[in-house]
């Protein structure tokens, strides 16, 4: 058997809702794939676009975004930017290139375990049907010495 | 200390077999002592044990580490845990990081080698971002001994009058001309039938004659600046007309005033004098005058008023004054509003005239209200049956999906109160009866010995289109009464809607000028639902009563209680510690473009004029570090999350080696 | 180097030849700099051939000002060399600082870009599909033809570099500050960009409020705009907040937003992400549906936010087109 490609997803996630919410899914068990790592920052409006492109064009084959509901930051609406912020990054990565499907926002609470453990799989299967990004090779200087 | 030279000590925490079952802890250490700046690494049976924490203090001082990585649960479980280990061996507490190697990898995956994987990879990413900490120092500021309460209901009274019996200074600021709020509209209250203005009064007055309470009637929050410990409070004082240090609460004025307004205290049913107490037994009984009602203000004439009130108060050039307040805590206790009884329009509130809600009730029953206390219809007739419709807009998803708690209680209530005093046939149609409290079943079961019918089933519509004779001039009452299985037609006098209770109008505007969050439902939302139910999203603003959710006067005073304690908590301990890993400005990469004081949710960023630059309140800021997300200059530097940390650890999770 | 005056070299690679109308826009400064240099090389100003530019020692020109983005093999074989016959090499303007509008085309690759210029644009009449090439054998023998590359690159991506003076062009204040500051040899530490280190918001006249938020997204074209107002706050992408100062805020103090051209501020990882994050973060939105509907009037981001800077960008192009 051919071995499967192995998508590496970055997750930036805010500490009280996302980062909660997967530990919430370790509490409880749960299984998922092992492909996601967090990154933790104290609200998702920390999570400054050029974090998203960094790891893309590191090596990360998707990113998701994750914070808490639009209603229910522990900053009060630090996620609001985060919301207003994710469109343009979204268009803007597509006009690069990167296919919409690599980059995603989630609204994840503390309380939902499954719904972490959900978006991490769906994430990395849409990812792994993508291939890899491997984005310093599609982008490397053609025809200079 | 220096950032030049790290020296990186990782432990690798076995967690029995919580980890070590999944992960190869010996591979993690293993790997660990490859990576930049680790100079010691060691895994161990349980990290968080008191030999564990020894471990981390030993390794630090034999090994001159300067930053540590535990690799083992959720910092949210033990990070305190271990940077007080770390600090016991004299290292800033902040130069520990923590790689969460359970819940997000051992307890979530199965596949033995990804998971080790995982694991060197987390310790990796916690290993790149150590090499870039820095010590933060923790930073205490001293607490004002006040406490500002908002809302003169009877949670903000019980707050009032437990902080200043406890010998702290209480600003009791209240909108209305009178404290009393909702409770004083009450005429008895469940189960226990006591009259609520001869429980709550008593309360009014002690809290009006404390000497350490400061009553401000009639006035209202325009502004909230500061933090823990040290807020300023800008507040509205209406305008009242009246001289309160001269007027000797006598009431000709309102005797003698011609002018009539409607009042909001009797719901609509009667009217009030321009000059005006709330009610009665209003605190204080200093009446005001109400400047759109009153004709001096229209056409300069009248006076009435003032050529009969022998001390003189009246002074027609009052203007509203804003007073500032220091405190050091803010109790929120503003309540409740209900919803407009006209919005689930089937029940033809507005169009029937006798169909009333439970408020209006409670005035019409009430010996000092419209009717004197007597049960009529708008006919003036005493009813022969009466229907009480619950859950009119509460459980119901398209107005409140929530419970409001009280009505299945206040409906028995009056049930028992037209038994009392009318020969009527009382109809209850309720969804289930939801009777939690002390006392409260033993209530119903009393009720259903009265011989009070209850239909369970909601109604559906009110009408007064009669079918039959027997319905002509009635209001009939549609429902399915499901313990019968068919659609009932109830003819009645009286309709009573127990209409829910809902956020106040203007509850997103305070919850703004105060910094706390709203739930979905609208209420203001505590900063943990079982744990921390008084607490805010803003350290030392606190919540009492009916302004978080619906709740009775027994759970109402409980919060205003409650609280109290928890700013006396704070007031007593005379110093706040604030949160160390704040945003901070570099002055010289700084514009002043001001964009990072719209973001700033706790508006803990300022504008220094001098130097035309962003400057951060560390006492207010929070740390959340969306400023130094949306800094176009990167002048801002979010400590503790800044972004040569993260950025280090997204090249250490994702750049190729080489 | 008493005596003998500083040798002077300017030169223009991929470039629309405004930064050497700037700097005779100095107006009789010029003559101080003719009077302070000698001027070895410009060829917008003078003759000169490759050979004679060979045939000079290594380090023997003081200080070259190189213009342009470098998309060709002849604008890098110059590179290349003024880089060895020059002691200092600055990178003058937008293009040879950060690719400038050049830059752009890091969008596309050569195979694209030549059949849209040679192949269908309007205005093109190419039926035998005839497009260039470095090497073209004629009766008279072989014609050739700079290499044409895929990538538009800036200076320092292809030669060491030691200063950086941006703008596009440079305004001859921020030309006469790197000017003076090499004559009287007060040079800042190497690889220095010639400027202010704070945003171009500090030299801005408009006047900002103390919570700016953006009701909408406007083009230029579809609005009249208050001339005291910050120009961002009235929904022009103005830059201003994440473009390096220097300029004295020209373009918004002649109602137009500030393009970006003076480049990223000095701690930035990435200009577009920078005007990206902190437009974004003050639209007036609270709700998805109005966050996605307020942020889709913001066309063309990438173009908007990387004008000047796609190839030093962290992203530094759009991957290339699969060769067919």
């Amino acid at each position: 058997m051919a071995e499967q490609f192995e998508p590496k997803i970055a997750v930036l996630c805010c500490n009280w809702c996302t980062y909660a919410g997967a530990d919430l899914a370790g509490t409880s068990r749960m299984k998922y794939a092992p492909n996601v790592r967090l990154i933790r920052t104290m609200c998702s409006g920390r999570i400054d676009p050029s974090f998203v492109m960094t790891a893309l064009k590191d090596g990360a084959d998707g990113v998701l975004i994750a914070g808490c509901h639009p209603a229910d930051c522990h900053y009060i609406n630090g996620n609001h930017k985060t919301m207003r912020r994710f469109p343009v990054l979204h268009t803007m990565l597509a006009q690069f290139g990167i296919e919409r499907d690599r980059v995603r926002l989630e609204w994840i609470s503390a309380s939902e375990g499954d719904r972490f453990v959900e978006v991490a799989n769906e994430m990395t299967e849409t990812v792994r049907k993508l291939g890899p990004l491997d984005w310093k090779s599609r982008t490397a200087a053609g025809n200079v010495a | 200390m220096k950032n030049d030279d790290p020296r990186i000590g990782v432990f690798v925490c076995h967690c029995g077999t919580n980890i070590a079952g999944i992960v190869n802890v010996d591979s993690v250490a293993a790997a660990a002592r490859t990576m930049p700046f680790v100079v010691h690494a060691e895994e161990y049976k349980f990290m968080c044990s008191d030999p564990g924490q020894a471990l981390v203090r030993d390794a630090i001082l034999k090994h001159r580490l300067n930053r540590v990585i535990v690799a083992a649960c959720s910092p949210r479980m033990h990070e305190p845990t271990f940077r007080k280990a770390t600090a016991l061996a004299g290292l800033n507490p902040y130069l520990f990081e923590m790689a969460n190697i359970r819940e997000h990898c051992s307890w979530v995956h199965t596949d033995k080698v990804a998971a080790t994987e995982k694991a060197i990879d987390l310790v990796k990413s916690a290993v790149a971002k150590a090499r870039y900490l820095e010590p933060l120092e923790s930073r205490y500021v001293n607490v004002e001994p006040k406490v500002l309460i908002v809302g003169g209901g009877v949670a903000g009274i019980q707050a009032a009058l437990d902080i200043a019996n406890g010998g702290t200074k209480v600003v009791l600021v209240e909108r209305q001309q009178s404290i009393g709020g909702r409770m004083a509209q009450l005429d008895k209250t469940f189960p226990t039938l006591d009259c609520s203005a001869c429980i709550l009064t008593p309360k009014m007055v002690q809290a009006a004659q404390h000497p350490n309470i400061e009553l401000m009637t009639y006035s209202e929050i325009e502004e909230v600046k500061g933090y823990v410990g040290n807020f300023t409070v800008r507040i509205r004082r209406k305008a009242t007309f009246i001289d309160p240090k001269v007027c000797t609460a006598c009431g000709v004025c309102i005797d003698k005033c011609p002018w009539k307004a409607t009042s909001s205290f009797e719901e609509g049913l009667s009217k009030r004098k321009a000059v005006y107490r709330l009610f009665p037994q209003a605190v204080p009984g200093i009446p005001v005058v109400d400047k759109d009602a009153c004709k001096y203000f229209e056409n300069g004439k009248c006076k009435a008023c003032e050529k009969f009130c022998e001390p003189h108060a009246f002074r027609w050039d009052d203007q509203d004054k804003i007073v500032e307040e220091k405190v050091g805590a803010i109790i929120v206790a503003t309540g409740y509003d209900l919803i407009d009884p006209k919005l689930p329009s089937q029940y033809g509130y507005g169009k029937l005239k006798n169909v009333i809600t439970g408020i209006e009730f409670e005035r019409i029953n009430n010996a000092t209200g419209p009717t004197a206390g007597k049960i009529v219809t708008k006919e003036g007739k005493e009813p022969e049956s009466v229907a009480i419709l619950h859950c009119i807009g509460s459980r119901d998803r398209n107005h409140c999906e929530y419970c409001s708690r009280v009505c299945c209680m206040y409906a028995l209530k009056f049930a028992h109160l037209i038994k009392e005093k009318t020969k009527a046939t009382v109809y209850n149609f309720y969804i289930d009866m939801r009777c939690f409290g002390k006392g409260y079943e033993e209530f119903y079961h009393r009720l259903l010995e009265e011989g009070v019918k209850f239909i369970r089933g909601k109604a559906a519509y009110v009408t007064d289109q009669a079918l039959t004779d027997a319905e002509q001039g009635k209001l009939i009452i549609s429902a399915e009464a499901t313990t019968l299985g068919k659609t009932l037609r109830v003819p009645v006098d009286m309709v009573i809607l127990a209409n829910a209770m809902t956020p106040q109008k203007d509850a997103a505007d305070v919850a703004r000028k105060f910094g706390i969050g709203r739930s979905p439902d609208g209420f203001f939302l505590e900063k943990h639902p079982k744990l921390e139910p008084v607490s805010t999203a803003t350290d030392g603003v606190y919540l009492a009563g009916t302004c978080q959710g619906p709740k009775d006067i027994p759970d109402t005073v409980a919060q205003g209680a409650a609280a109290a304690s928890v700013a006396m908590s704070l007031i007593q301990r005379g110093t706040v510690e604030v949160e160390a890993a704040t945003a901070g400005v570099i002055d010289d990469l700084c514009s002043g473009c001001k964009i990072c004081q719209d973001v700033c949710p706790y508006s803990a960023i300022g504008y220094e004029v001098d130097k035309r630059i962003a400057e951060i309140n560390a006492s207010l800021c929070k740390g959340c570090g969306t400023c130094a997300a949306t800094c176009p200059s990167s002048a801002i530097v979010a400590k503790h999350f800044n972004d040569q940390q993260i950025l280090a650890q997204i090249h250490a999770l994702y750049a190729q080696e080489g | 180097m008493s005596g003998k005056k500083p040798q002077l070299a300017l030169y223009w690679a991929a470039s629309c030849g405004g930064c050497d109308v700037a700097t005779l826009d100095v107006n009789e400064k010029i003559l101080d700099v003719a009077a302070a240099f000698d001027i070895r090389l410009w060829p917008i100003a003078m003759d000169f051939k490759y050979k004679d530019i060979e045939l000079w020692a290594d380090n023997e020109i003081d200080v070259c000002l190189f213009n342009g983005a470098v998309r060709n093999s002849e604008q890098l074989h110059l590179a290349k060399l003024l880089r060895r016959k020059s002691k200092v090499m600055v990178a003058f303007g937008a293009c040879a600082s950060f690719g400038g509008i050049p830059g752009l085309a890091n969008l596309h690759d050569r195979k694209t870009i030549f059949e849209a210029v040679y192949g269908y644009t309007v205005s093109t009449h190419n039926p035998d599909k005839v497009y260039p090439a470095p090497k073209l054998k004629v009766s008279e023998g072989e014609l050739t033809l700079p290499d044409f590359f895929d990538d538009v690159f800036a200076l320092h991506q292809v030669i060491p570099v030691e200063y950086f003076v941006p703008g596009c062009p440079p305004t001859p204040e921020t030309i006469m500050t790197a000017v003076g500051a090499i004559i009287e040899g007060k040079l800042p530490p190497a690889g220095s960009t010639i400027g202010i280190n704070r945003a171009l918001c500090d030299e801005c006249k408009r006047t900002k409020s103390d919570k700016p938020k953006i009701e909408r997204f406007y083009r230029p074209q579809e609005i009249l705009t208050d001339p005291d107002k910050c120009l961002l706050e009235q929904g022009l992408t103005c830059q201003g907040s994440a473009t390096r100062g220097g300029c004295g805020a020209l373009c918004p103090s002649v109602n137009m937003p500030c393009r970006g051209c003076y480049g990223p501020m000095p701690s930035s990882s990435d200009a577009g992400a920078d005007a990206l994050s902190a437009m974004a973060s003050i639209v007036d939105a609270s709700d998805e549906k109005t966050a996605d509907e307020k942020m889709a009037r913001l066309v063309d981001p990438l173009g908007t936010f990387y004008r000047f800077t796609l190839p030093v960008s962290l992203l530094v192009r759009s991957p290339k087109q699969p060769q067919s």
